[in-house]
């Protein structure tokens, strides 16, 4: 059997062979892989990109106090970009299953239609739940727009649901019995992290200080977007990105607080992406003149 | 003569999407290849691909010889040199042809009949391009191609001999592919006579209705039958097995709504019903696979069923800490509409609007309130937000759990029917007013910040809430004016007269001008509008209706031109002896009869017991007597007598069959 960590490093080893760059996660706080930089940027303009990453994953709502077995304040989703698409995507993907010991001729695998939207972000796409004997393990996606900007080199996302992989690998029901290395359990590791951050979460994290580092954060990356000229390849777009990054979390932190009201909500939504959407747009015309100037 | 087989080999299609993309390849196809005939066109497809077989096509398609018109002999010789230059010939070559005008020249010409290898491959490419798919992506360039999923392979064969063509960068051949992890790993070559074979002995079964039955064979008696869910199935797999597996009775305590939702929506799971009718804790998933030797696909499945079941458990166990009756104040945090603010608000407005209902329709008021003060509060439940289906159900068990009436409880869960025209409507009359109050409620609202549905387009499913809300009217016979709860919303009373119409046609089946005639009248409640309706079409085969029916066209017509728009009953000292007089006696002796009439089919019967006197009025009496006084009054006899009985219905609308064969 395959301990956690045995699994994820299978995967990067897969991945890695096919090309890949094997990255870090990402190290401010994000509700999807999707929103690191080595996706939400590299994703844009002509430069074709491979990349696979772990990303935990925070979702404040998602939280259950470390009681429901299956769900998560942080889970940790592997994050495959490939950029352009391969022909044989699915064929490869369908490899990185059999490479981590997923006999595909003993089970039942299903593309199930899936398609992903997330508004902050100004990004979209079309794709499949991956079912493996009726579970979800992947989400592909085929991205179609990003910051509010049509792809043209289209990318295939992969997002791998580790937790629940390794679960049915190691035939287990909790995550929290997940052995992820010897003689060390997911509940050794996680548990009091969810603990003590559905607690903050749901109870204790301050609404009014939060707003106002909501509003803070907007204003570093309004007023960097508003100093932007293209010519200089020093600006530091990617520290706007990081306060992107920043409201999108503490957007995440007040709504599971209760504290985002039903007029508010589309507002707020409208606010970030209008940042994530100004980043992406000042990336492109940063990072690729050239095609900026032929479009 | 060659058999012609396509087939798109495509990532997975949504399966919903597939029935309709093979009709409209189909139609397109035959759209643009009928010069080529054929014995048979037969589509059918998998989630992988798109398949169209053409038997027996023509391989040339038959000359087609045309005449091309020129200009007449008279026209001068000119225009006969322009013309003939313009065909690129000489006038003495021209022919020459008569028609109604005169003579003139013509070419006659004779336009070879394409090959079908050639026409095929230049029109495929647009015509796969343009099939039409609810959503769609590219993956070639932002510019490029758009389908539903990304094309990776295209098989097309006239017989064994490929026909040649690109689409998004995949050129045709004669290579298909087999199922994902069954078939082969290399692409298999075909011919259209051994394409179904090499694919079958490839684990892919092309035919959907073959999928069906095998899944069909393999379910079992105990198995409720669920049409969509197979058909579902049948598009999600190459090569469909059931494959049955259980769950821990204990989980048969939660409600059966909720395993049922668990395993149908989530998981696709059929679920196994005991000869009573109770759950059995059972289910059939349907694999992608030729079967599951060593049962690791049953214990996956269990697997993920069990921390479904535990979910749903602990949802309804963490949902009780909370009446809904104390969740009410919750919802102003769920956004009803962005521009109509929270469903805080819609509760209010539908709870008022409900109790008006019930006062209407004499049902039990403190119930109803009962049931609108809390009906939404579901929403806020975790069994909801994660089971979206079960909104309302899930309201109406939790109210039984919590100690609410009976009433109360049946009219939450019922407040989302009727879902469609085949749905049943809300059993109790509480039920049914808290539907029609909800729906009303969302109608208004939307319709007041212009969100009208236009075409296909209606995002917020106002058509299916009217739908609903006339259906519960229809069936219940609720004693409700509909009219009065609509009118002051701009085009909402229109929208619904136009439901009550398709009700009143497409499901209760009445002609469409014995409809037009009821709806022209004024609208009152829609039982009595079906009464009406039932009157006319029961009465119509009487041999006096059509004829006053047509006299009514003509009052109509003579009240017009005449510019009367309203009128006194008829002077009767002025009417002359004779039929205006009779006339006249007699239409009040029917108005008389007609308003003690029990039924519409009697006042019906009475009205055209009127046709000989108007016959005969209008055969010796001029309405327009050159004496001012008698003619108004002679219109006032007409107006009485279109006023009287257009309650019921306007009469004119009704096609006769006179009419009907001009």
């Amino acid at each position: 059997m395959d301990f956690f960590q045995d699994t994820i490093l299978k995967l990067k080893q897969y991945w890695a062979s096919r090309g890949a760059v094997i990255q870090e996660p990402y190290d401010v706080e994000v509700g999807a892989g999707t929103m690191a930089p080595e996706t939400f940027l590299r994703v844009l303009g002509p430069k074709p990109y491979k990349v696979a990453y772990v990303q935990p994953s925070r979702r404040p709502a998602d939280g259950r106090y470390g009681e429901n077995p299956n769900r998560l304040y942080k889970h940790q989703q592997l994050q495959v970009i490939l950029k352009p698409t391969p022909d044989d995507v699915l064929e490869q993907y369908l490899g990185s299953l059999t490479a981590i010991g997923i006999d595909l001729r003993k089970h039942d695998i299903k593309f199930e239609e899936d398609n992903w939207e997330a508004p902050t972000l100004g990004a979209w796409g079309i794709g499949w739940q991956v079912m493996l004997d009726g579970l979800e393990i992947t989400q592909f996606t085929y991205f179609q727009q990003c910051g509010g900007i049509d792809l043209d080199l289209v990318p295939a996302e992969i997002t791998y649901g580790l937790e629940r992989i390794v679960a049915f690998l190691q035939n287990v029901d909790s995550v929290y019995d997940i052995e992820w290395a010897p003689g060390v359990k997911y509940a050794d590791v996680r548990l009091a992290d969810e603990e003590q951050f559905s607690v903050y979460n749901f109870e204790l994290a301050n609404v009014d200080r939060l707003w106002r580092l909501f509003s803070e954060h907007e204003a570093e990356c309004a007023e960097l977007l508003k100093e932007f000229t293209p010519e200089s390849q020093r600006f530091p777009l990617l520290a706007a990105y990081d306060q992107v990054l920043k409201c999108s979390h503490l957007f995440n932190l007040l709504d599971a607080r209760g504290a985002i009201s039903v007029t508010e909500r589309v507002g707020i939504i409208a606010r970030i992406r209008k940042l994530a959407v100004g980043v992406a747009e000042a990336w492109c015309a940063q990072q690729f003149p050239a095609e900026e100037a032929a479009a | 003569m060659p058999d012609f087989l396509l087939e798109i080999g495509t990532e997975e299609i949504p399966d919903w999407m597939i029935e309709p993309a093979l009709e409209d390849l189909r139609s397109r196809y035959q759209a643009a290849f009928s010069a080529f005939g054929g014995s048979a066109l037969m589509v059918d497809a998998t989630p992988r691909r798109l398949v169209l077989l053409a038997k027996d096509i023509l391989e040339q398609a038959s000359d087609v010889q045309s005449v091309i018109p020129g200009p007449y002999i008279s026209a001068g010789p000119k225009a006969a040199e322009g013309f003939a230059r313009k065909q690129g010939t000489t006038v003495d070559r021209l022919a020459k042809l008569c028609d109604a005008k005169g003579e003139r020249f013509v070419v006659h010409q004779l336009t070879k009949g394409q090959e079908a290898a050639a026409a095929l491959g230049e029109k495929l490419p647009e015509i796969i391009a343009g099939i039409h798919f609810p959503k769609t992506m590219c993956w070639t360039g932002k510019d490029g191609v758009r389908f539903i999923r990304p094309i990776r392979w295209i098989v097309a064969l006239l017989d064994e001999k490929a026909v040649k063509f690109e689409v998004a960068g995949v050129k045709s051949g004669n290579l298909t592919r087999g199922h994902r992890i069954l078939g082969s790993k290399n692409p298999i070559p075909v011919t259209a006579a051994n394409y179904i074979e090499r694919l079958r002995e490839n684990f892919v079964i092309v035919n959907a209705e073959e999928r069906k039955r095998r899944i069909e064979g393999a379910l079992g008696a105990d198995v409720q039958r669920d049409d969509e869910l197979l058909r579902t199935l049948v598009y999600l797999t190459e090569f469909p097995t059931p494959i049955r597996g259980s769950f821990d009775p204990s989980y048969l305590e939660l409600p059966k709504e909720i395993l049922s939702t668990v395993m149908r929506h989530h998981q696709r799971y059929f679920s196994v019903v005991n000869s009573d009718g109770t759950l059995a804790p059972q289910f059939v998933a349907v694999t992608n696979t030729d079967g599951d030797p060593d049962g690791l696909i049953r214990q996956g499945n269990e697997r993920v069923l069990r921390a479904r079941f535990n979910d749903a458990r602990f949802f309804w166990q963490v949902d009780q800490q909370r009446k809904l009756s104390e969740r009410v104040a919750d919802l102003a945090k769920v956004t009803f509409h962005v521009k109509l603010g929270s469903y805080a608000a819609k509760n209010n407005r539908v709870w008022m609007l409900a109790e008006e209902l019930a006062k209407a329709v004499g049902a039990d008021a403190a119930s109803v309130q009962r049931a609108a003060e809390i009906c939404k509060a579901d929403l806020t439940t975790d069994m909801v937000k994660e089971f979206t289906d079960l909104q309302g159900i899930v309201g109406g068990l939790y109210a039984k759990a919590q100690g609410e009436s009976e009433a109360v409880a049946t009219a939450i869960y019922d407040h989302y029917k009727p879902l469609s025209m085949e749905d049943s409507i809300p059993r109790t009359p509480e039920g049914q007013i808290l539907s029609i109050a909800d729906k009303i409620d969302t109608l208004r609202e939307c319709f007041q910040i212009g969100l009208i549905p236009t075409g296909s387009k209606d995002p917020f499913a106002l058509r299916r809430a009217a739908q609903g809300v006339v259906k519960i009217l229809f069936e219940a016979r609720l004693p409700v004016e509909l009219a009065i709860y609509v009118q002051e919303y701009a085009g909402l009373a229109e929208f619904m007269k136009e439901r009550a119409q398709f009700y009143l046609r497409d499901v209760l089946g009445y002609a469409y001008d014995e409809v037009n005639a009821v709806l022209a009248a004024p609208l009152g409640t829609l039982a009595d509008l079906a009464d009406r309706a039932e009157a006319i079409h029961y009465v119509r085969p009487t041999g006096d209706f059509e004829p006053l029916a047509a006299s009514f066209k003509r009052i109509k017509n003579i009240l017009r031109q005449a510019q009367v728009e309203q009128a006194p009953l008829p002077d009767a000292k002025r009417l002359a002896p004779g039929p205006e007089e009779d006339l006249y006696t007699a239409f009040m002796r029917v108005r008389t009869e007609a308003g003690e009439a029990g039924s519409y089919r009697d006042k019906l019967a009475l009205i055209a017991s009127l046709r000989p006197q108007v016959d005969l009025f209008f055969d010796k009496i001029l309405v327009n007597d050159p004496n001012p006084a008698i003619r108004q009054n002679r219109l006032a006899l007409l107006y009485s007598l279109l006023a009287e009985f257009s309650s019921i219905a306007d009469f004119s609308e009704i096609v006769t069959s006179q009419e009907k064969t001009v």
